[in-house]
This record gives structure tokens, sequence and C-alpha cells, in this order.
């Protein structure tokens, strides 16, 4: 009791605050539910439900006058598993099945085909589109010229000829060679979880103990502001680590994403990017002191900004100029560069060292201006 | 009591000194002067009590003792520190309960405590010995295990005032302790505050808006609108009293309609129900006469009572403000102009066996009682006793589990929505929307009740005019005062000109003057016919209401008029018991009975 | 009746906008958002950063070389010499992709063989991957057709001919805008009523309501229409932003879109009111905002293709009323769908709109707590 005023026993403040957080997460089982209920819904829905890979696209296929030739033009469709297709006898049926959208593109294969494959020019195909999703529509008019490209290869070698286009490209693609988007949608869905997560944990915590009263007596007793910061700080990091480990576990064992760089430089950079993100929430807290404007805040601050520009889906280096600049105050986007490289790459350290550095950053700015925002006094 | 006896005093017998200290907060656009020139002593091993009314600055002057705000001019000095410049140290030193006892609602009993005392850093080989014994001061070791949200409000507040001594302080803080807690559990804290400063010498400062505590307290700074009014012990203070207050009883007596005119006769200063009684206080010593006080009214009689403190409060409030501001009597017959005239001893609201269950535990079992047109029902009892439940399911809020209910002729919660139309209704909180402003409020209420057109903007300025809200009009509401927040919400459960007014401790928080103008008002509704059902903490409360019934753990104990139910509890060492006396008496014998 | 509501509806919209905080998270994110996202939702590479090792310094290499500098999709920021300098480039992330020339490349071409053209491509992102691939063969076989066309020598027997309706250029923002003004809409409106029952439990005040002649129908209606009203002028802002700020073309009648506007606020207001009733807190309103919120949009098929899901999946985003509106919103600008075609569109939302709001309504006096 001698000691009890003196600054020595800050160890024992912060056991204290961290036990009762612990104890209030336990009571409350909705943080328990935002930490590891979230991931596994989350990553079930998504790592299964959201895909880039088109396959078995509906396409119409119109051949004004069957034979031999377009037979074995329309097998190629049939043999390619990107294809679904329909078969129509004329044009206007299948843009009308277009326009309802049961088809997303219509190959048509003229009455004067077989006769123009013979022509010095070639035999015109005519692929139209649906450019409304222009990206659906690259990607099927990029498998159209696959199939194409199979066609004629075997048309040559049934005439005994070999074509060869002048230049040949080949395509090596590293760290992903089957192109399988699930392996970049994954680990960007891990950061999108954890901004959720960091966030959603910590905006309300602060403004809760305004609003409740408590606040006031936790600032009469010797506690210090930074006390109670690393007090909220600590429970919540804990628990969001647990997250992490069980989204990383799906990422690696129920969606095979490989692992190529190592576990520590994943769980260092992620417990990084944690503290950024409780930091955030925190700051959103402590600005807003009530639970309303707090949870109004974190909607907005939140998702869309770590979905739409943190490079989970949408190239950054495509956007204009200001928007990359703005993509810059969005934590999620170093973490992303992070994740892809560590899982997809390997340790690769000129993107993961300044990547980082942003988050130390961040984590610092966050966690001070919370600092200087909570001041020991009531007003 | 003056400045110069303070003065004496020498440094180590003060443990808090207050001097020259303002503070003025901004509300909105406004400059809110909340303490303006305060200085006082509070001296060691005392139990000081700073009292005032509503929004008179002792929750202001708490945080400032307690180093969580800065005044603006002046200085504070907590054990010989400075609760601005080390209010680490002083925060270290003191023990302080906020309002809402600043417990952790989500934790156990235990959990608070051990929470507190690593915040104060008390040694783990000291506190199981300190936690037998604050647990058994507060009477809480059978209930260490239980959440501290599933307390009763009693409960909490000793709990509270357990976690601010885990570290046996030097001084004591106590923030309004009292408010919302029964008579039964502010006993109780009073013997343990006494017992603190007796057997451990610790100096305490209590706010309180309540006045009957004030009387308990070794001296009193008395606070007014920011200012300090008085400060000495309350036999001081009350003896400028002495020879003013006066008992009149009578047979045939109409006691609401009676007070309102008595309210009115020059030279009296004050008056109340008292029971089958009135109370009266004097302007001054002058022995006042029947004939002149009630004109015409036969087989009165008059007899000299000792002064209490809260006369002396009012007497010197009311000189302050020139008399007219508080206590403002309004005339019977003007309150509700639309109302029938009353048919006696119809039963407006009947109770048959009502019982709520939640889970197993019955929140209300087998509550049977009527109320009659014209009526003042007050339902009293512990918190936790059930009036909240038997008020939520009378208003249709909560479906019974089992019994019937009627009220004006109907099932509120199954009745159509106009039968909603007939009943008032304002809850402990004072609900209002507290982002809009008084006027929007009030606007929101009329339209709707349904009241539109002429209707509506006549209630509007007859609520305005009535509770004398013009002048703050477009003031956000939740930046009110208690008090007001309080006229604001009656004034809305009363747009409509309901015939059954439900109040769920209307009076909660709010100092005596306010209350005295509120129960004038609910009186001359009262008279015009208005059946008011009120459930309340305040005994001198219960001496306002015709009926009383008194509930515990879910059960009504008994039931009647003030006076018979002040009879039951007569004993030889009690011949003249007030109504908290009896209160304490039936609910300590319900609890021998049950244990 | 209408008194009532109207002064219910008066005091919501009070109760939103009179604390400057509230009024502008409302008000300003929305339409900055709008203009951001606007920008940074496409799928459309620019300036994809590549590198050249050149080993071949030919004619042909030198060709195709210039025809990929005046591409907009690419921009050289690098030339090789060793092999070794291809490894660092890719994973520092500092090029895209590395274009690679063999020394034999013009030589083998003059020669009428094939030369080879070896790109290597960053797969992290795979779809940024797929994509810039895609842009490189039109590149390479536009550079085929004319080379062959300028040697004299036979064109393939047949070739494709390619034609997008309904956006010639395939530009994906048009694509996303519709699908941005989607996502803003249904987040504003959760904004506005997510928490909104549960703040007036937690203060004391839903009681108040409940006691006074208001039927559950009436306060429904109340809480409704500020999140509807509120909604309709934010849409409405933000698809005058999408035309004359981002020139997206809005080629359906207005009454189309504003039909699919109010039933998809209707489904809106309803999940969050519902949301909110169910909530004991507005923290739980606000997780359980966000637990609508998350799926709703990443399933709605607004980045990525509904049909690419399992089946189950797809059945589950039959729920999702911004699947249906994002339909209705890219039909009506870009395709001028026509009313009739979206009655599947609809009655969906209607549905999800009305049982929403009767749950929501039931739980006002029904929810225990």
């Amino acid at each position: 009791m001698s000691n009890g005023t003196s600054m020595g026993s800050g160890k024992m403040r912060i056991r204290g605050l961290v036990r009762k957080e612990f104890l209030q997460i336990v009571r409350d089982p909705s943080s328990i539910a935002i930490a590891f209920l979230m991931p596994i819904v989350l990553l079930l829905l998504f790592g299964y439900g959201v895909s880039l890979d088109s396959e078995h696209v509906p396409v119409a296929i119109v051949v004004e006058q069957p034979g031999a030739d377009t037979a074995d033009f329309t097998a190629a469709f049939h043999q390619s598993r990107y294809f679904n297709p329909v078969m129509y006898a004329n044009t206007r049926d299948a843009e009308q099945a277009m326009m309802a959208g049961s088809v997303n593109a219509i190959v048509v294969l003229r009455q004067d085909f077989a006769k123009q494959l013979r022509d010095p020019d070639g035999a015109p195909i005519q692929l139209i589109v649906n450019g409304v999703d222009a990206n659906s529509a690259r990607l099927v008019s990029g498998y159209v010229q696959g199939a194409w490209g199979t066609w004629l290869e075997h048309y040559a070698q049934l005439r005994g000829q070999k074509f060869e286009a002048p230049v040949q490209m080949e395509q090596r693609v590293w760290f992903n060679s089957e192109l399988r988007s699930r392996n970049f949608l994954v680990p960007g869905l891990v950061a999108l979880i954890m901004t959720l997560i960091g966030a959603l944990l910590t905006a309300m915590v602060m403004a809760r103990e305004w609003e409740r009263g408590t606040m006031e007596a936790l600032m009469v007793t010797p506690l210090s502001m930074s006390e109670v910061i690393v007090g909220k700080l600590l429970p919540y990091f804990v628990l969001g680590m647990g997250g992490l480990a069980l989204s990383v576990s799906m990422a690696l064992f129920l969606f095979d994403v490989p692992l190529r760089g190592s576990m520590w430089v994943l769980i260092a950079t992620s417990a990084l990017f944690l503290i950024a993100a409780l930091g955030m929430g925190l700051l959103i807290s402590t600005i807003a002191r009530s639970q309303f404007v707090a949870g109004q805040l974190a909607l907005i601050i939140t998702f869309l900004p770590a979905f739409l520009l943190s490079g989970f889906i949408f190239d950054i280096g495509s956007m204009p100029p200001v928007v990359q600049f703005i993509t810059h105050i969005v934590a999620a986007r170093y973490y992303i560069a992070i994740l892809q490289t560590v899982f997809l790459a390997g340790n690769d350290w000129s993107v993961i060292v300044p990547n980082a550095l942003a988050l130390v950053v961040m984590a610092t700015l966050f966690l001070g201006v919370t600092w200087r925002k909570s001041r020991k006094r009531l007003e | 009591m003056t400045a110069a006896s303070l003065a004496a005093y020498s440094p180590d017998q003060i443990a808090l000194e207050v001097s020259g200290v303002s503070k003025t907060f901004h509300v909105g656009t406004r400059l809110v002067p909340a303490l303006q020139q305060v200085g006082f002593r509070v001296r060691h091993g005392l139990v000081t009590g700073l009292v005032g009314p509503d929004a008179a600055g002792k929750t202001t002057l708490m945080r400032l003792a307690a180093g969580l705000l800065v005044p603006d001019a002046g200085s504070i000095t907590v054990l010989g520190m400075d609760a601005t410049t080390q209010s680490l140290a002083v925060q270290g030193a003191i023990g302080y309960m906020p309002q809402r006892f600043g417990l952790y609602e989500d934790l156990t009993v235990q959990e608070n405590l051990d929470l507190y005392a690593d915040l104060q850093g008390v040694p783990e080989s000291a506190r199981a010995e300190r936690y037998r014994e604050l647990m058994h001061m507060a009477g809480l070791e059978q209930f260490t295990k239980r959440l501290a949200g599933q307390l009763s409000g009693g409960m909490k507040q000793k709990l509270g005032l357990a976690c601010a001594l885990v570290r046996q302080p030097s001084l004591l803080l106590l923030d309004e302790p009292t408010v919302g807690v029964d008579p039964l559990s502010r006993r109780e804290l009073w013997d343990i505050v006494y017992r603190l400063v007796r057997e451990q010498g610790t100096s305490v400062l209590l706010s309180t808006a309540y006045l009957d505590e004030a009387e308990r307290c070794d001296e009193v700074v008395l606070l007014h609108e920011g200012r300090l009014l008085a400060q000495g012990t309350p036999v001081e203070l009350r003896a400028t009293m002495q020879g003013r207050t006066y008992e009149i009883s009578g047979n045939n007596l109409e006691k609401r309609v009676l007070l309102a005119k008595l309210t009115h006769v020059p030279g009296v200063l004050d008056g109340l129900i008292q029971g089958d009684h009135l109370r009266v206080v004097m302007e001054d010593t002058t022995p006042p006469d029947l004939e002149i006080l009630l004109p015409g009214v036969s087989g009165m009689a008059m007899k000299p009572v000792p002064p209490r403190f809260e006369d002396s409060f009012v007497a010197m409030i009311k000189s302050k403000s020139g008399g007219k501001k508080f206590s403002s009597p309004i005339p019977a017959g003007k309150i509700v102009p639309g109302i029938a005239q009353t048919y006696p001893g119809k039963p407006v609201i009947e109770v048959n066996n009502l019982q709520r269950r939640f889970g197993d535990f019955y929140a209300v079992n087998n509550v049977t009682f009527s109320v009659a047109k014209g009526e003042v029902f007050g339902l009293l009892g512990a918190n936790g006793a059930g009036k909240s439940t038997t008020f939520r399911m009378l208003c249709g809020l909560l479906p019974p589990s089992g019994g019937t209910l009627r009220v004006a002729g109907a099932d509120l919660r199954h009745a159509a929505a106009t039968a909603r139309e007939r009943i008032g209704y304002m809850s402990q909180k004072f609900s209002l929307y507290g982002n809009l402003s008084v006027i929007e409020n009030l606007k929101f209420f009329s339209s709707v009740y349904g009241l539109s057109g002429k209707r509506g903007t006549g209630r509007i300025s007859w609520a305005m005019d009535e509770f004398e809200l013009g002048n703050i009009a477009d003031f956000t509401s939740g930046d009110l005062s208690l008090g007001y927040k309080q006229r604001l919400a009656l004034a809305c459960a009363l747009m409509h000109e309901p015939e059954i007014l439900f109040l769920d401790e209307p009076t909660s928080g709010v100092d005596p003057l306010a209350r005295r103008e509120f129960w004038a008002r609910i009186n001359a509704l009262a008279a015009q016919g208005v059946t008011v059902m009120v459930t309340t903490h305040f005994m001198e409360e219960a001496e306002y209401c015709d009926r009383i019934a008194i509930m515990a753990a879910g059960e009504i104990l008994t039931m009647g008029t003030p006076g018979s139910i002040k009879q039951q509890t007569r004993t030889e060492k009690m011949p003249a018991p007030t109504m908290e006396d009896a209160f304490v008496a039936l609910i300590l014998a319900h609890e021998e009975a049950t244990a | 009746m209408f008194a009532r509501i109207l002064a219910l509806v008066l005091k919501e919209f009070l109760a939103l906008l009179k604390d400057k905080r509230s009024r502008i998270v409302l008000i300003a994110p929305p339409l900055i958002q709008m203009i951001v996202f606007g920008y940074a939702a496409t799928f459309d590479l620019k300036n994809v950063p590549f590198a050249v090792y050149n080993e071949d310094h030919g004619v042909a290499s030198r060709e195709l070389l210039a025809a990929f500098d005046s591409a907009t999709t690419f921009s050289r920021v690098a030339e090789l010499t060793y092999d070794s300098e291809i490894a660092p480039l890719i994973d520092g992330r500092q090029v895209l992709m590395v274009v690679h020339f063999g020394q034999d490349f013009t030589a083998n071409m003059l020669a009428g063989r094939s030369g080879a053209l070896q790109v290597i491509v960053d797969g992290r992102n795979s779809n940024t991957a797929m994509l810039a691939i895609n842009d490189v063969r039109e590149i390479v076989d536009r550079y085929n057709r004319a080379w062959l066309a300028d040697h004299g020598s036979s064109q393939p027997p047949a070739r494709i001919e390619t034609r997008a309706w309904f956006n010639p250029n395939l530009e994906s923002r048009w694509f996303f805008l519709p699908g941005i003004v989607g996502i803003i809409t249904l987040l504003v409106t959760m904004l506005v009523t997510a928490m909104s029952v549960a703040r007036e439990r937690e203060q004391g005040t839903f009681d108040q309501l409940l006691v006074t002649p208001l039927r559950p129908v009436e306060i429904l209606i109340g809480k409704t229409l500020p999140g509807f009203i509120i909604g309709v002028g934010e849409a409405s802002v933000i698809v005058l932003a999408a035309v004359f700020w981002f020139k997206v073309p809005l080629l359906g009648s207005l009454l189309t879109l504003y039909t699919g506007i109010f039933l998809f606020l209707l489904s809106g207001a309803g999940v969050g009111l519902m949301i909110s009733s169910f909530a004991a807190t507005q923290q739980q309103g606000l997780l359980g905002a966000f637990m609508f919120l998350v799926p709703a949009i990443i399933l709605s098929g607004f980045a990525t293709p509904i049909r690419n899901m399992p089946q189950m999946v797809q059945d589950i985003t039959l729920l999702d009323p911004l699947r249906y509106f994002l339909v209705v919103l890219r039909g009506v600008f870009l395709e001028g769908t026509p009313f009739h075609l979206l009655l599947d569109q609809f009655w969906p939302m209607a549905l999800i709109g009305v049982v929403a709001l009767s749950i929501a309504g039931w739980l006002f006096r029904h929810r225990m707590y």
C-alpha cells in the first residue's frame, strides 16, 4: 500500500485493463463473432464464390449453312471448357437471346463460310460480344481467339500444312502459372477481412466507455492515457491475430494458396497491419465519442475503400494519378501488396520493406493522433 | 459558518480547499457558467455535503477536485496537492465514485474489484483481506460471482463505493451516490460512510440534491446556480427557521385544493402535503392565524412543528430568486381545461393476479390492485421490486405472463392504437429526443397524438406557458438541466390531455424545488379527475399519494393510505414513524420472513 | 394518420441532420466516394510498366516494339541486357512484364519461320496478368496480319471480326459505374436505418413512441421514409454524376430507372430496419449492417460475375437485393432495356422489401430486451 501511487505499477494497471477487456469480450460474444465467425463465413463465401475465371460461358453459335467445315470449327467450341455453346440457325434468334441475357456472345459463320475458306483473304468469322461487362467481354473474346487458334492448327494439320504465325507469342506467367484468380483473391480477402476485424473491434469500444460513464471512473485512477490505449489495443490485437491465424490456415489448407515466403514475415507484417487497423478503429471511436457516429464512420471509412482502392481487385497503377495518391491513405493497400508477394512470390524485400514501413507510419499516425486526442480530461 | 471561522483551521486539518474557482462550458454556441468564484474548505475526518439543486455545479466541482477538469480561474488543493498540475498524484490518493457508479456491467462483482485494485495498484498480498472487508461492509459477500449489471440499484451503488475504496483513500468523493436508489439502500450507504469516517478517519465529500441527506452531514456546503450560498453545520443552517413551521390538520380535508389556496396567501413561503396533514413554512416568525390562512374553512387545527434543513434551503433559495420562480403554485381548475368532472370510485385501472416471468425468475408475481378515477396511486419498492415491470405491462410495452389487466377498460397491448390516446407516459429516463430542440419535441409529440391545426398550436403554447419553456424553446433538449428535462417530458406526456398519467420515477435526481413544482402540477391534475399512477423512491412523495402499494420481490407487501401504512408500523420504540421508517420496517420484516 | 407520419418523418430528419457530424457523414462521403471509386474501378489497364530484353535488334522486333509504345496500355520503363536482370524487376513489382526477343527473332521471320516472342508476366494479380496478356496478344495479332500482307504470304483461312454491343470500346468503367451507384445507395440507406431503432431503444425514446397512438405500420413508414428520401436524393445526384461527369450513356427510360431505385431502396431500408429492430444495442446494429453489407456487395455481381460462382452461392445471391438492382442499372444505362424485360428483377426486390419490413414492424413490439 505504501507504493500505491508510484508509477512503477504501470504493468499491474495494464494487466488489469487487459483482463477487464478480455472478460468483456467473453461476455459479449459479438466481438468473438467478429474475430472468428466473420473470417470463416466471408472466406468460405468468397473463397468459393468469387472468381474471375469465366468457364462455361454461354455462347450462341450461328451456322447459316452447316457443313463439314463448320462442324470442324464448332467442335473447337464444344471441346473447350470455357464455352457452353448453343446452336442457332439464324442471327435474329441469337441476337434476341443475347438481349435477354441468356448468352454473352454470338459467333456467326456465314452461308458462304466453306467457300470463303479457300479465298486468299480467308473467311470472316463474326464475333459479337455483350460489352456491358467489358471485362467478361474481353475474356470471352480472348477465349474465342484461343478456340480459333486451336481450330486453325487442326485445319492446317488435316491438309498436311503447317501454319506458322510470323510472331509466335509464348507466355510465361510467374508465381501463378495457371492464372488462378483465387490465388490472388484469397490473400486480398484476408486483408479485407483483417481491415474489417481491426476497425469493427475497436470502433465502438472507446465511445462505449464514454457513453456508459465508465471512462470517468477510469480517469480518476492513476492510469495514464497511453496505458488506456495499450490496454485497449492488446486484447483486440490478440483476438485479431487469432482471426488472422484462422484466415491464413483456411487460405493455405482449404484454398490451396501457396505460401512461398516465410511464415514469420507473414506474421510480422500482419501484426503491423493489425495494429494500424486497430489504431484506426480507436481513432474513430475517440473522435466520435458517440457509438452512433462512430458506427457510421466505421461503415464509410473501412469497407469500401479497402475493397476498391487497395488493389484487391482493381489495379492501382491504372487509376488516375489523383486517385492513386488517395490510395496511399488506405492501409490495406500496403498489406495486400505484401500478402500477394509473401504468398505467391516469396520473401522479396524490395516489396516487403517499403510497404511494411508505410504500415509503421500509418500505425504510428493513428495511435499518435488517438493519444493526442484523448487527454485525460473530460472536456 | 462564515469564512472567518473557517480560516481558523490549520492547513493539516484541510482535506480539500477550493478558492475562487470559476468554470464555464460551451454548450452548442452558448457559454454556460457552471461555477462562479466558488471557495470553501473540506475538513479532515468529516462528512461534508455538497448540496444544491439541479445544475448548481455540484458535478463540475467534483470533477474539478478529481483533476478531470481544469478550472478557468482559481485553484483547488487536494490533500496538499494541486488538482490541476498534479492530477495523477491526486488521482492516486483519492477515491471517486461518479454518478453512474463507473461499474462495468458485464463484469462480475469480483472482476470489477480486481480491475480497480489493479488500476489503483493495490498489492496482491493485501487484496484478500481488503476484499473481505469491503464485501462485508457492502453486504455483497454472497454476490461476488454475479454480474454487476444484474445487481439492484442499491447493490450497484455499494459496489461502486467498494471499488472507490479498494485502496483506502484519504479523501472520498461521492457524486450524487443516492440518485435512483431506494431508502433502504440509502440508509445502508450512510452507515458505511460513517463507519469509514469513524474507523479509518477518511474525509468524505458527498454531493446530493436530497435535503434529508444533507441533515446527516457534519458540514454542508450549499451551492446554487454556480455560486456558494452558505456553509455550516445542518443545525446552524436550520436554526434560522425556528418558529416558522406549522402543521395543519383537520377532518374533512380536501388537501390538494387547500394547499393550492394556501400557497397564495401572503406570508406563506412554502406548503406541502404530508399524508393527512398540510405542512406550511412562513416567511417570518410572526405566528400565523388560521382564519387568515384558510378563510372560511372550519374544523382545522394548527400546531408548530420543528423545522427541517429543507425548510432553510427552500427559504434561502426563494429569497435569492425573489420568491417567485419556484413553486409557482398552479390554481386548480386551470391546468387541464378539457377534462370532464370526476366520477370517484369507478376503477380506471384494474390489475388481477398479474405475473411476469423472465426465465424462471418472477419479476412480478400475483399483483392485484385497482385505481379509481382521479386517484393518485403510488407504487413503492426497493430497486428491482418489480415496479417498472408492472408499469411496462400496464402501458402495453411488455406482455404479461399471467393474470389480467385493464387500463381505461382495455388491455393496451391488444387494444386499438387510439386507446393509447387516453394515457400519458413519462419514464424515469425522461425519454426525449436529445438532439431536437424543446419546441421540436413539443411539436413532434403534439402531432403524434393527432393534435392538428388550432388545437395543436393551442396545446403547444399552453405547454410553453404552463411549464415556462418559452425562453428555452430553441435550446437542444439534450443540453437542458435535469429539472427542465423533466418539465419538458411532463409537458410532452400531457400534450393530448390524457385521462391517465403513468409516471415512472418522475423525480429521480431532481432537486426539492423542482419536485415541489412538479407535484403542484400533479395535484392540480388529480383534482380535476386525471388518474395518476406513480412510482417513486422518495418516501416524502409517497405522502402526496392518496393510496400507495409497497412492492418487494415482485409482490405487493401492503397497500393503503399513507396514514394507514404508517399506522401499521407504529411501535413503542417508534411512536411516530415517518413514511421512510415505515417503508424500511416493512421491507426488513419481509426479508426476515422470507430468509 | 398522415399528420402523424409526417411528424415522425420530420423528427427523423431533424435527428439525423441536426448534428453537424452526422450531417457531414451522410452527405459528403457518398459523393466523394462516388467520384474516387468511379475513377478507381476499372479493368482497363493504363501505363502498365514493362521492360524489354531485346537480343535481336532486327527490324521486326523494332517494329513490334513501336506498336507497344504507341499503345496506351503499356509504358516501357527499362531496357535489359542480361537474363539475370529480369527476376529482380518483376519480383520487386517495378514492372508487370518483360518482353523478350531471342537473338534470331527477325532472322527466323524473314526465313518464313515463326519468331518467338517471350512474354514473362507477374501473375500475383492474375486478373491484371490476364488482361495484359490479352492486350499483348492483340498487338501481336495485328502485327502478324500486317507482316503477312507486306510480305505477300497467305493469310490464315479464317479471321475473327469482333464487334461489341452496348459498349463499343469495351470501357470497363461503364460497367462498374452503375454498380457503384448501387453500392453507395445501399450504403447510405444502411447508414440511415441500421442503427435508428437500436438507438431509440437504447435511449428509451422507443418506449415513448410505443405508448402513443402510433401504429407499428406508422412507425415503420416514419422510419422508412427518411432513408428512402435521402436514398432517392443521393441516388439521383450519383446518377447525374455518372451521366455528366463520367459520361456513361443513359439509354433507358427514367421511369424504369426510378422504379428500380424505389424498389431497391424499399428492400434496402427494409433490411436495415429489420437489422435495427433485431439489435438490442447500436453495436449489434452496426455489426448486423456489416454482416449484410459486405456479402451483399461482393456477391452482387459487382466485380465478379455471379455466373462464375458455384450453384450454392448463386442460390444465396437470390436473397441479395443489390444483385437485382445491378441488373436494372446496367440494363437501363447501357442497354436501354425496356421496363417489361426487367420485371423479373423488380418483383424480387419488392418481395424482399415487404418481407423485411413486415418482420421489422412485428419486432417493434415483440422484441424482448
